[in-house]
């Protein structure tokens, strides 16, 4: 194994965490401050992506794909939390989850009425479109660009919320929004803010991998799952639990993926470590998952209280 | 003259109403089930595309008879699918069902439906099982079988003389049976098998490994959504330029307009291309582009083959599809029309044909399309009928 | 309960469970043998869909995993019969075993999560699962595997439609009045109060892990039931019967028959079922290609009807006719 292509791997593994970063951070908030459990979160990631290629399509400009993939999901988002979730956020979170499934079932429809049931074409921006040698394997410069972009959303996040009011506030709702609420600061608009960057968050991802999956109804579902395990793992309600999380997440499951393989080869019989090692491999995070709740039920990082 | 054809005519169109009229002009009930919806929806709405293209081709008709086609989504799911066949033979009364795009589903269903002697067309790749020891003389498979998609590329590995190469397929029995396929013909040194989550959105790993690796080529079983993810994370890596890409399932109709240039190059093989040159072929791209405005994929075509053989073999036997044994015995005939020239099954119901290589390319109107490179297999038989008892 | 008037609730709960009864005769009266399965499936689900309700309604546990125990249920039908044994006994006690060690294996570490770390958790173990039975080669990977033959038990032919659907019947019959006597008794009480203030209820010197565990197993056992029923029903078992949207699909009905009501899983799981059946092959001779359409996305329809039921009926369809008759008491 050379040192080239285990730091290749490294490398992958942090971009899947940045990507699932920028899903999970807008989650948290949401799950953390409202209590609301939002599964429509993966729909706004699909449409994010379908807006972002869309107007890339039309238009060529990943400018505007960007624009429109944000503004987009950041509209969407406050429609769907003023029409179903706003009126949701007293209740149990067995009808937030009922309430998000269906509107995941109706969103994936709409996008299949909209844009056909087959995946639609995103390309990599042209001066994004080339490889950078990486100690002799080549690298796609684009996923350079989405480790860029994810750290630099991750660094606003933390100066907005720790170093604002807005982000005193925010942290303030997520620890007793009860309080927060009685002091007289409308907690209304609180929601709907975070609610509607949690989506564009959201957007901006779908945009991110718009050029890397295909675009297609339903391509947010198993994001969906993987933001919520890294939730889980994380610690529900901080940005640091969440970025945090989704590192390991990220992590865990590439160099799981391209080393474990190999070395139960070095252990076991080769033809049970062909079987085994996928199997074990694509199992990983939610060992992970479970190994993390079963010792600390609130996850790794979780916010602290008082 | 006219009355009668407008009556036959106005008969075949009220007929689900009206049920008393005339018994004997009743079309003839055809249960099509599907993954209609959901991921894998767009493989079931080729088919059925191309297949209702056939009976709009004919007036309505299949072998000169009016049919009605009952269509059923399975929702990829096999319990779902057993209802829709059950309600299909049940209710319906259907005696031919046909469509069926999920192997899953295909297995969960065929045992119900044969047991009950209706007449099943597949439509879409036959899981080896069927194909051998559990073969029956009430199931047709009108398409190909699974391993015929992987073993047309390892022959093409041989001819192309690749001395190492990568293999990469997702984790569950149809990549591993694309795997034992391939290497059924290539028998070359392998540098590494490589198998990823069913579920798997990206790659970077693997291609990562790839990468490191250096071989001659690789060959990659990727359906549906994983295949498009999987071309493009490779293209972006720039390997696409260097190492080139061998696949099965991955570049056809209904992904290549979502991979467009970025698939150019790639190789893939099939029982069947858009530029297969014979009458039937031509003229069956011609009417699908002008129909549905895109450029049919194989599995429209496939959908397109089972209503010929339907039309052949019902024309055989006069519209009476109820004396089961002749019925039989047309469909064993194969079909003298059909987009691969002609329809010729083998004991288990498989057909022989040709399987062709082709790249992504540009077409005649600059579109990526498919182009014909070469014919690996000639009048090929799968690997299982001789485990097959039919004769 | 002193007054001894038939409420509506009480005479739309009679009128299911005599409805369920009638099905066949009517489906035979009328040749449309079709509706037999139709409507077995739809009790399996039902049967699902209750087993979850003993610890979703009533232990405030919101489970997100429990298609694993269907799969459990069902494969232990596939495998038995893979290797020939077609005893109905042995396969219900093979699924039985294994479905109690898995439940209290997994229930121990689930049961140390709560919220919404309870539901990612039991999703977790059942996603496991779930790419186990992929991998499980010799029995059709992720294909699935076609069982032979409906399971053997002695004179009772399950063989036949009919005697299957009065055996799911009666099974969930059974299982029904069971829960009703179990939420009703000592233990019941302890699993509500568990949900109310599980603080207090330690406090009070009540082992609430084991009493959570305990209704976590009999809930997943009454799952591996409904699995047993599904394969001999389809005679077809595959890693799909415990996909994670199956999962969803039994919380959904649920939630939508009505939490913590004996009877609402079972409404709604015929409410969600009967749906689906309806949207799929919807002909209502529509003007404007509206019946295509709803065919063709139906799932749109459906996606807003379960939005609309959540926003509307806080306790769900068959909750409201509970909420009903105690606002009148």
């Amino acid at each position: 194994m050379s040192t080239s292509l285990f730091f290749a791997q490294l490398l992958n593994g942090f971009q899947l965490g940045v990507l699932l970063f920028l899903m999970s951070a807008g989650l948290t908030l949401v799950l953390g401050i409202m209590n609301c459990v939002n599964l429509t979160h993966g729909s706004l990631f699909m449409m994010g992506a379908y807006f972002a290629a869309t107007v890339y399509g039309t238009t060529h400009s990943f400018a505007l794909a960007a624009l429109a993939a944000i503004a987009g999901t950041l509209l969407l988002g406050l429609v769907l939390e003023r029409v179903v979730l706003a009126r949701l956020y007293a209740r149990d979170h067995l009808y937030q989850v009922l309430a998000t499934f269906g509107l995941i079932l109706f969103l994936n429809e709409v996008a299949r009425i909209i844009w056909g049931q087959s995946p639609i074409f995103m390309n990599v921006p042209d001066a994004l479109s080339g490889t950078i040698d990486l100690l002799g394997l080549p690298y796609p410069s684009y996923r350079f660009a989405i480790i860029a972009v994810g750290l630099c959303v991750g660094l606003a996040l933390y100066v907005v919320i720790h170093r604002t009011r807005v982000g005193m506030l925010i942290r303030a709702g997520a620890s007793d929004s009860a309080m927060v609420s009685a002091l007289g600061v409308n907690i209304k608009l609180i929601n709907a803010l975070v609610f509607g960057v949690g989506a564009a968050l959201a957007g901006l991802a779908g945009l991110m991998a718009g050029p890397i999956l295909s675009v297609q109804p339903g391509m947010g579902d198993p994001i969906l799952i993987l933001t919520l395990v890294v939730l889980v793992t994380g610690g529900i309600g901080s940005i640091r639990g969440a970025f945090y999380g989704a590192l390991i997440v990220g992590v865990v499951d590439t160099i799981g993926r391209a080393f474990l393989p190999t070395l139960l080869r070095e252990v076991v019989d080769r033809s049970i470590a062909q079987a085994a090692g996928p199997a074990i491999a694509s199992i990983l995070i939610y060992l992970l998952m479970a190994v993390v709740l079963a010792i600390r039920p609130e996850g790794l990082f979780p916010v602290k209280h008082g | 003259m006219v009355a009668t054809g407008f009556k036959a005519i106005a008969a075949a169109v009220v007929m689900g109403c009206l049920p008393l009229v005339a018994q004997a002009q009743a079309p003839l009930k055809i249960g099509f089930i599907s993954t209609l919806s959901g991921q894998a929806g767009s493989l079931g709405q080729d088919i059925y595309d191309g297949f209702m293209l056939a009976i709009e081709q004919n007036g309505g008709k299949l072998g000169n008879v009016p049919v009605q086609v009952l269509k059923e989504d399975d929702q990829f799911k096999p319990d779902v699918g057993t209802q829709a066949a059950q309600k299909l033979i049940e209710k319906e009364n259907v005696s031919i069902i046909t469509g069926v795009a999920a192997s899953n589903v295909m297995m969960a269903i065929y045992r119900p439906i044969t047991e009950k002697q209706v007449f099943l067309i597949g439509s879409n790749g036959g899981p080896s099982p069927l194909a051998g020891a559990q073969c029956s003389p009430y199931l047709f498979i009108a398409s190909w079988q699974v391993d015929g998609l992987a073993e047309v590329m390892g022959k093409y590995a041989v001819d192309k003389g690749y001395k190492k190469l990568v293999l990469i397929a997702p984790n569950y029995q149809a990549g591993k049976d694309a795997m034992s396929g391939f290497k059924r013909f290539y028998t070359g040194p392998v540098a590494d098998e490589l198998y990823t989550g069913l579920t798997q959105p990206d790659f970077s790993a693997e291609i990562a490994q790839i990468a490191a690796a250096k071989p001659d080529a690789v060959y990659a079983f990727f359906p549906g959504t994983l295949g498009v993810n999987f071309v493009r994370q490779y293209q972006q890596a720039g390997l696409l330029k260097t190492v080139p890409l061998l696949t099965s399932g991955v570049v056809y109709g209904t992904t290549l307009p979502a991979l467009k240039e970025t698939a150019l190059g790639v190789i893939g093989g099939q029982f069947w291309a858009p530029d297969t040159n014979n009458p039937v072929s031509l003229q069956f791209v011609d009417a699908f582009e002008k129909k549905y405005n895109r450029i049919p994929s194989n599995f429209a075509a496939q959908g397109y083959d089972s209503a010929l053989l339907l039309d052949s073999a019902i024309g055989k036997v006069k519209g009476n599809v109820a004396d089961k044994p002749a019925f039989m015995a047309a469909l064993k005939q194969g079909s003298a029309k059909s987009v691969r020239g002609t329809l010729k099954f083998n004991n288990n119901h498989v057909p022989i044909n040709d399987w062709y290589v082709f790249e992504v390319a540009r077409d005649a109107k600059g579109r990526v399309s498919l182009k014909t490179i070469g014919t690996p297999l000639k009048n090929h038989q799968d690997a299982y009928h001789t485990q097959c008892t039919m004769s | 309960m002193a007054d001894r008037r038939v409420t509506l609730r009480q005479g739309v709960a009679a009128a299911i469970l005599v409805g369920l009864g009638l099905v066949p005769v009517i489906a035979w009266a009328t040749g449309q043998a079709f509706y037999v399965t139709l409507v077995s499936r739809m009790m399996i689900f039902a049967l699902a869909a209750v087993a979850l309700n003993l610890i979703l309604g009533y232990g405030s546990l919101v489970s997100l995993g429990h298609a694993l125990y269907i799969g459990v249920g069902a494969y232990a039908v596939g495998i038995c019969s893979y290797y020939g044994i077609t005893n109905g006994f042995v396969h219900l006690a093979v699924a039985l075993g294994a479905g109690l060690v898995i439940a209290v294996l997994t229930g121990l570490v689930c049961l140390r999560a709560s919220g919404v770390g309870f539901i990612m958790i039991t999703l977790a173990f059942a996603q496991m699962f779930y790419f186990l039975a992929i991998s499980l080669k010799q029995y059709g990977g992720d294909d699935g595997y076609a069982v032979p033959a409906r399971s053997a038990f002695g004179a009772l032919n399950l063989a036949d439609n009919t005697v299957l659907y009065y055996v799911i019947l009666a099974v969930l019959a059974l299982v029904l009045l069971l829960f009703h006597r179990l939420v009703h008794a000592r233990f019941g009480m302890v699993l509500r109060g568990c949900k109310s203030n599980e603080r207090r209820m330690r406090a009070l010197g009540f082992p609430t892990l084991t009493y959570k565990l305990i209704a976590y197993v009999v809930s997943a056992l009454v799952c591996v039931l409904a699995g047993v029923l599904l394969a001999n029903l389809t005679r077809f078992v595959a890693p799909s019967y415990m996909q994670w949207t199956v999962s969803g699909d039994i919380l959904l009905m649920v939630v939508l028959g009505g939490v913590g009501t004996l009877m609402g899983p079972v409404a709604g799981a015929v409410v969600w079922l009967s749906l689906e059946e309806l949207l799929t092959s919807f002909d209502l001779g529509l003007p404007w290609g509206i019946d295509e359409f709803v065919r063709n996305h139906w799932l749109a329809v459906l996606g807003l009807f379960v939005v609309v039921v959540t926003l509307a009926l806080k306790q769900g369809l068959y909750g409201v006719l509970v909420e009903r008759d105690e606002a009148r008491r």
